[in-house]
């Protein structure tokens, strides 16, 4: 293990004390700090990569250094560092995502008040979401688990004013909670049936058979609850949709290329342990398909260009998780990979759109910004095309190989949603791109529709006279474009598969491309992007006349199934209406029965003592004598000590 | 050494009492340095505790003249479980202090109180005598009730009696308990060391124990028997606040541990199950009824009740490691409700108002306190890297063995906790400032130094916990090994019921 490897999550804490410090009386460091403490990161990540790469076969095993924390009773509770392909792929991602996102938002947020904030909080996030790659252990992985929680929470909630940021703030971080209680039992079970928090020790133990079936399938149930909710799984997956009240390349960084993967890389850390329950794997699989079809669904309607995007994002982690349910860990962090860098162009392309825009998101809004802003039209493109799938974009590569790992584990069912959500994936992403670039200007929509704040300009003032973006908005994009075009080779036939076999350790070669289901997965994207050019583009059909002929699922598709609804009237009828009726049961039933005794007590002692005051001597004489005859006896039955 | 630190502050109330009480800068200077000294002594005590050995230290102990017959001595010492327990009285004392500036009323009277309270409560973490004990605990009733009924809000009356007559409660019910326990072997005595080597009958022990429970569990406090608490916190003044929840619930939590599970182990064991459902209950009820509190006043004091829930379960899990986690816990929520009562007394000298609904958006105004806000509610619903997180965290981990069900019943708590805190933070803080709010000032000058303090602190045992968890597991240790050595295991199951229910 190289020994400045602890670094790499140390620099951006670095980062974080040095913009706390200068901050006040130098803010305009701040965003210089940021970039120069992730990159600093980014560079020994890579060193690290590349020294890992350079050991061959020796480099796959994992290697673990960890130092003891604190110990309670007889246990000592400890942290450390791992490092194998796995973590350091992983490491690599994070900190070169990181890293553009923050000379990008150099740009984005200049003039932005909470200018210095917005870095610290993102060296936060860059720090914790680094010690979280490199757990060793369940313990460590939680604590990190809760502090990316932590930083979301804080970035979506950056424009605090502002009521629907607060709120989605809350949203995300209790909802994500939730998941989190399934992974703190999770760890529980296995730590009360190992003793150990430690993966490898675990997952030793599994296999000398010291959990049984069942029970080991209910923990990994627990810990998948916990990806659920940090992924935006269904059923816990409303929050990420409101997430998007976050500045976009906050969306960009963590609710879309590297946090929401948190889930994914849960999973393919402990794969030993899924991977010995057949149950765990099932549902993940199934979860993961689902979520994919679900959330892409939601997709087609969504006139907010940042939800479109989300939804594809749960849809995208909704394919992760099919791949890794389908026992294929390389498809599944492969697609991770793949979706981190076409995503994260997505979303700071459409913030270029939205910062020149002066804050309009709104897709109806926009229009023939091809002309206007070539370079991030082009650039979209490519992450739409690789989104899309289309060969030989990035996206195509991974997808595909997550759809063959599921057709190989002989699941049709959900080899066919794979390939249904494939067509629905080309279309929302092609109908956003027409709606934006293509076609003339439709002008600004009334006041209110704009919901990011661009500094320096009022939210959703149209401004018909935008160009392209300035360069360090541009150069990321074209950084990622680059990158979401190729990225895929690493894992395509074309260099054998070697992103799997250096991912699994294995020797083995993977499969390779299924020319029939790749030919079949194509073709049915490129009819989804047709079906957009027939709609958005060239106008042969229309939107409106097919909502109307489908109204009933249109309407349920844009109440976004009612689930935001049912949730929110379970928090605010039941849990707020137990809640008040508890509290009313506290200061009514309990308390009014402990002032009920109080006043009983002073009536019946009152009227006793009252009548006990007769003011007659021989009564008061009675009274002595009881009691002393009542001492004498007390001291004969219980006779003092010696 | 540790004499010392019981009876300095109460010097400092005789000075005080002497000294004019116009003159309130020198009254204030001399409350200070009284109780600021004990804390000094204090820490070079945490300092000088020899974890290893373990064990209780620096004893001191003098027979009474005229007791010694009767089994009474004057014996204190310390161990692992009552050292930061004294650092934390003396500390929140002295932090109460700080923050009780705006006391001009009666001022003398006030601090001469606050140092009694202080010899009180640390006199009951030092104690080793039984009848030495509950003299303590008897002392700090009457400061406390008069603190709430003279400088307390609007209906301190009734929340000043209401705690008088429940602890009064509590504490005759519990001295029945400490003289059944003198009674029953002989030679009768009061030392604790000697109680707790003995054994006794089942039978015998339950009753014992339910007393002695009743007396911990008015303090703590434990569902039914909290609605004491609310009335007081919401009454009470900042500083007094602040020394209610931060010191004074830990007696109950200290009682349990020193005295139910130092001293009757095989009760303790056997009534797991009563206690771990009461221990649930007060965790998610608490937690539910603090969600639509309206007063953030009485939001702290019900999620007192949630947390102090996890001493509970601590508790009832019976071992090492959860013992461990109950008392941390009793260590860092001092610190976390401490900070958090002084926020919303900060919050309040400003605002005269405390109800949540008639806040919006005033972190704008109050930056400072906004993030002092933030890190003590992220700290009480348990993010990791801050305090709360390591007490609960070991308490889970010590009790899902034992107790699994409840555990996991008793963790949907920090989902609970995170909403009603977020959700307070939301409205109080966050959101469009409203126009009422333009003029709201933030905090500045003396009033920082204590919260600043006490975050920091929080910070700091989080990020490095083997600072407290190294004298804790001492204590701990020395508590479970006195415990298995005269009550071995084999004793559990009598009375029918089994020893664990899970």
């Amino acid at each position: 293990m190289p020994a400045y490897l602890w670094l790499v999550p140390v620099l951006p804490v670095i980062g974080l004390i040095l913009i706390i410090v200068s901050g006040r009386y130098r803010p305009r460091w701040s965003g210089y700090l940021a970039v120069a403490a992730i990159g600093l990161s980014f560079l020994l990540a890579f060193l690290a990569l590349g020294e890992l790469i350079g050991q061959g076969t020796a480099g796959t095993v994992s290697r673990v250094e960890t130092f003891d924390w604190f110990r309670v009773g007889s246990i000592s509770l400890q942290l450390g560092l791992i490092f194998d392909p796995l973590a350091a792929a992983m490491l690599v991602l994070v900190a070169f995502i990181s890293l553009v996102v923050q000379i990008y938002s150099l740009g984005y947020m200049a003039g932005d008040p909470g200018y210095t904030r917005y870095f610290a909080f993102m060296c936060i996030f860059t720090a914790a979401m680094l010690g979280l790659v490199l757990a060793p252990n369940f313990l460590q992985l939680y604590i990190f688990w809760e502090l990316v929680g932590l930083s979301s929470y804080l970035l979506i909630g950056f424009w605090y004013e502002r009521p629907a940021a607060a709120a989605a703030a809350v949203k995300a971080f209790v909802t994500t909670r939730l998941g989190d209680l399934g992974l703190l039992t999770g760890i529980l079970i296995l730590y009360s049936r190992t003793g150990s928090f430690d993966f490898s020790q675990i997952a030793a133990a599994v296999r000398a058979g010291n959990l049984g079936t069942g029970l080991l399938t209910l923990a990994m149930l627990l810990v998948f609850l916990g990806a659920v909710g940090k992924s935006a799984q269904f059923p816990l997956h409303v929050w990420l949709p409101d997430a998007m009240e976050g500045p976009t390349p906050v969306s960009a960084l963590i609710h879309a290329a590297t946090m929401v993967a948190a889930g994914v890389y849960l999973i393919a850390r402990t794969f030993p342990l899924f991977a010995a329950s057949a149950a765990a794997m099932q549902v993940v699989a199934w979860i993961g398909g689902f979520t994919a079809l679900f959330a892409a669904t939601q997709g087609l309607v969504m006139t907010d260009i940042k939800r479109v995007l989300a939804y594809s994002t749960i849809s995208q982690l909704g394919y992760m998780m099919l791949g890794l349910g389908a026992a294929s860990l390389a498809a599944g962090m492969f697609h991770l990979i793949t979706h981190a860098f076409f995503k994260a162009l997505l979303f700071l392309a459409a913030g270029a759109v939205i910062h020149q825009l002066g804050g309009e998101q709104n897709l109806l809004a926009m229009g023939g910004l091809f002309r206007r802003m070539p370079v991030t039209a082009l650039t979209f493109l490519c992450g739409a095309l690789a989104l899309a799938a289309i060969p030989p974009f990035s996206g195509f590569w991974s997808k595909d190989e997550v759809i063959a790992a599921v057709e190989r584990s002989g699941n049709l069912a959900l080899t066919l949603l794979a390939l249904a959500t494939s067509a629905l994936t080309a279309f929302y992403i092609f109908r956003a791109w027409f709606l934006a670039f293509l076609g003339q200007p439709r002008g600004a929509l009334p006041a209110g529709w704009g919901r990011d704040h661009a500094p320096g300009h009022g939210p959703g003032t149209h401004r018909p006279d935008a160009g392209e973006a300035s360069p360090v908005l541009v150069a990321p994009l074209v950084i990622l474009a680059v990158l979401a075009v190729g990225a895929g080779l690493v894992g395509s036939p074309l260099f054998g598969g070697a992103f799997a076999a250096f991912i699994t350790g294995s020797a083995e070669v993977s499969p390779g491309l299924d020319p029939g289901l790749a030919f079949l997965s194509t073709a049915i994207s490129l009819v989804g992007i047709l079906l957009a050019w027939a709609y958005y583009g060239a106008g042969w059909l229309s939107a409106e006349a097919t909502a109307r002929a489908v109204r009933p699922v249109y309407i349920l598709l844009v109440k976004r199934y009612y689930l935001d609804d049912l949730y929110a009237w379970l928090v605010r009828r039941v849990l707020l209406g137990l809640s008040s009726l508890l509290a009313w049961f506290d200061r009514q039933i309990i308390d009014g029965a402990v002032n009920g005794l109080a006043w009983l007590c002073y009536a019946v002692f009152g009227w006793a003592l009252t009548r006990l005051q007769t003011g007659r001597t021989p009564s008061y004489a009675l009274g002595f004598v009881v009691g002393v005859v009542v001492i004498v006896l007390v001291a004969i039955v219980f006779p003092p000590a010696r | 050494m540790l004499s010392a630190i019981i009876f300095l502050p109460l010097l400092g109330a005789v000075l005080v009492a002497l000294v004019p009480s116009e003159r309130r800068t020198m009254i204030r200077w001399l409350a200070g340095i009284f109780a600021g000294l004990p804390l000094l002594l204090g820490l070079i005590l945490y300092e000088g505790y020899d974890v290893h050995a373990g064990g209780l230290q620096y004893v001191e102990r003098v027979s009474w003249v005229t007791l010694p017959e009767i089994g009474v001595s004057y014996f204190v010492g310390v161990d692992g479980l009552s050292l930061p327990l004294i650092v934390l009285t003396a500390l929140l004392t002295l932090v109460a202090i700080l923050a009780s500036e705006r006391i001009t009323e009666r001022a003398k009277e006030y601090y001469l109180l606050l140092l009694i309270l202080q010899t009180g409560v640390t006199g009951v973490f030092a104690a080793w005598d039984f009848f030495l004990f509950f003299l303590f605990w008897e002392v700090e009733l009457v400061p406390m009730y008069l603190l709430i009924g003279i400088w307390g809000g609007p209906r301190r009356e009734y929340a000043a009696i209401k705690f008088v007559i429940y602890t009064l409660a509590g504490s005759a019910l519990m001295l029945v308990g400490i003289l059944a326990l003198y009674f029953y072997g002989t030679p009768h005595t009061f030392d604790m060391t000697v109680l707790a080597r003995r054994s006794y009958a089942p039978a015998f022990a339950s009753v014992v124990f339910w007393l002695l429970f009743a007396g911990f569990a008015v303090k703590l406090p434990v569902f039914p028997l909290h609605t004491w608490l609310p009335d007081a916190h919401v009454e009470a003044p900042t500083a007094v606040s602040v020394l209610l929840a931060g010191v004074l619930l830990k007696m109950g939590g200290y009682g349990m541990l020193r005295v139910l599970v130092g001293l009757l182990p095989e009760a303790t064991r056997h009534w797991a199950l009563p206690l771990a459902i009461l221990a649930v209950v007060s965790v998610l009820y608490g937690a539910c009824v603090s969600m639509v509190q309206r007063d953030l006043k009485a939001m702290v004091a019900y999620s007192s009740i949630s947390h102090m829930g996890y001493v509970l379960l601590g508790v009832a899990a019976f071992t090492s490691i959860s013992l461990s986690g109950a008392a941390i816990q009793l260590f860092t929520h001092g610190l976390i409700t401490g900070l958090l009562f002084l926020l919303v007394g900060a919050l309040y000298d400003r605002a005269h108002t405390r109800l949540i609904p008639e806040f919006s958006g005033i972190a704008k105004r109050q930056p400072l306190l906004a993030v002092l806000f933030t890190i003590g509610g992220l700290a009480s619903l348990g993010l990791p890297s801050l305090a709360g997180f390591i007490a609960e965290f070991t308490v889970f981990i010590g009790s899902f063995a034992v107790l699994p069900v409840f555990t996991v019943l008793a963790a949907a708590g920090i989902v609970l906790t995170a909403g009603y805190l977020l959700w307070m933070l939301r409205r109080v803080y966050f959101g469009p400032l409203a126009p009422r709010w333009e003029r709201l000032e933030d905090v500045r000058g003396v009033e920082v130094i204590p919260l600043v303090t006490l975050t920091a602190l929080i910070i700091l045992i989080g990020i490095e916990p083997s600072l407290l968890t190294d004298v804790i597991n001492a204590g701990v240790a020395s508590l479970t090994t006195s415990a298995a050595a005269a009550h071995p295991p084999g004793a559990l199951g009598w009375i029918g019921l089994p020893g664990r229910p899970w």
